[in-house]
């Protein structure tokens, strides 16, 4: 029950954005959010709120510390 | 190759179970607590693929699973009310509650239950039907409460006088505290589940490691999320200094989301609550302020929480625990299937049964 998908900020009105995620767009409210996301950004969805905004380069940061660690080529 | 697909990459996954089959030489016993883990542990494959020292056992982390059965009973007792309109996550339709009822035979009886994909669409409901009560049933953990918090919130300030919301909601925490407090459980180390702490953060699981000494790992979805997370363990426990280490970083702030937090904070305040297996357990569920009592379906005149027997053979408090394996109840694949559940472990699809079931690895 607590699945949440990183969606794309395609439009935010006040406390509402537009996501977008694979062509399916959904409207997120954002009161729970305590980053303000700016357009661009993926936020993790759940029950229709917005509960973090991801970080992106700490995603590409992990997968470099372990390509590193596992002497793995770059992908 | 985009940041979130990397997460899945077959030749990273495969050099991380390298190294986790290299390591992993002592028996590991961990736990994850969430149903998202549960079913991307099995779908993924890594349940088969793990070394033979390292066992998996699914935890209490479905939240309809432990839904107590006097819960159940309590918002069935609702929807029979000619007057009110049930609005719930689908997860709830199906599970059993006394006598073979559900919301879904509820529903063939004449109840008026809506699906709603989110609290606020219950808003909507309520605002379509003035001349009833609207009632979104509150489950799930800290991933949830503070959506149902916002939405009552936003309730009052669209001066909504027909929604209200049956609060059973639950805190992962407690729950964690009562397994290892049980000297049966043999729990050696907890996959802890990414979306309750990005909420509540790190803190609150400090405890696991300063007085259980028991090692775990904050992480996501993905298999390198869950590979990464072993590796950790057995790292930890081979230095025999165990931590709560946050390895899903991308998501969670190890303090948390504070925000989300306030809002849960402002609108429900912490009680002893009863979950489906594990019993009454201290400060471990949320109830709805005093200050928003107009929101709540509890304080509705007649409504209580009735005794409710455990389900007949039902065996989903053994699984819950950890104490048994889904398909040692002699009900599985039986008389309990998904098409014939008995249990709500075998309902949800987050489940434990249903899991097994699905993926029927170990049969």
């Amino acid at each position: 029950m607590c699945l949440a998908v990183p969606m794309e900020v395609i439009a935010i009105n006040d406390k509402i954005a537009d996501v977008e995620i694979g062509g399916v767009t959904r409207q997120v409210r954002l009161d729970l959010i305590d980053a303000a996301p700016a357009l661009g950004d993926f936020v993790i969805v759940h029950a229709g709120f917005a509960i973090r905004r991801m970080d992106r380069d700490d995603a590409m940061e992990t997968i470099k510390l372990f390509q590193e660690g596992l002497g793995l080529e770059l992908i | 190759m985009n940041s979130f697909d990397a997460f899945k990459d077959p030749k990273l996954c495969r050099a991380l179970l390298d190294r986790l089959l290299a390591e992993a030489d002592q028996p590991l016993r961990f736990m994850e607590v969430c149903g998202t883990h549960t079913v991307s542990i099995f779908q993924s494959g890594l349940r088969s693929l793990l070394p033979a020292t390292i066992t998996h056992v699914t935890g209490p982390g479905c939240p309809v699973c432990v839904t107590h059965e006097s819960e159940v009973a309590c918002f069935l007792e609702l929807a029979k009310r000619d007057d009110v309109i049930i609005a719930t996550f689908g997860d709830l339709m199906r599970v059993p509650g006394p006598k073979g009822k559900s919301l879904k035979t509820a529903q063939a009886d004449g109840a008026r239950v809506e699906i709603v994909y989110s609290p606020i669409d219950a808003l909507a409901v309520a605002a379509a039907n003035p001349g009833r009560t609207v009632v979104f049933l509150g489950v799930g953990f800290e991933t949830t409460a503070p959506a149902v918090a916002a939405t009552i919130r936003l309730a009052r300030e669209q001066n909504l006088k027909n929604f209200r919301v049956l609060c059973f909601h639950k805190l992962v925490p407690p729950a964690l505290e009562a397994l290892l407090a049980d000297p049966e459980t043999n729990i050696d180390a907890f996959i802890l589940p990414g979306h309750v702490s990005a909420i509540i953060g790190a803190a609150p699981y400090a405890f696991l490691a300063d007085r259980y000494h028991v090692p775990s790992v904050i992480t996501g979805f993905e298999p390198l999320d869950i590979l990464s997370a072993l590796l950790e363990i057995v790292a930890m426990r081979k230095s025999g200094q165990p931590a709560v280490v946050n390895a899903y970083t991308r998501v969670v702030a190890d303090s948390g989301n504070p925000v989300a937090r306030a809002v849960m904070d402002e609108v429900f305040v912490p009680v002893d609550a009863l979950w489906r297996g594990l019993g009454l357990l201290p400060g471990s569920g949320l109830v709805i302020r005093e200050a928003f009592a107009d929101f709540d379906a509890m304080r509705l005149p007649g409504v209580t929480l009735p005794d409710a027997p455990p389900l007949a053979g039902c065996r989903c408090g053994e699984v819950l625990k950890g104490k048994m394996a889904p398909n040692e109840c002699p009900l599985f694949d039986k008389a309990c299937t998904p098409a014939t559940p008995v249990g709500p472990c075998m309902v949800s699809t987050e489940g434990g049964c249903a899991a097994f079931y699905k993926y029927k690895l170990d049969l």
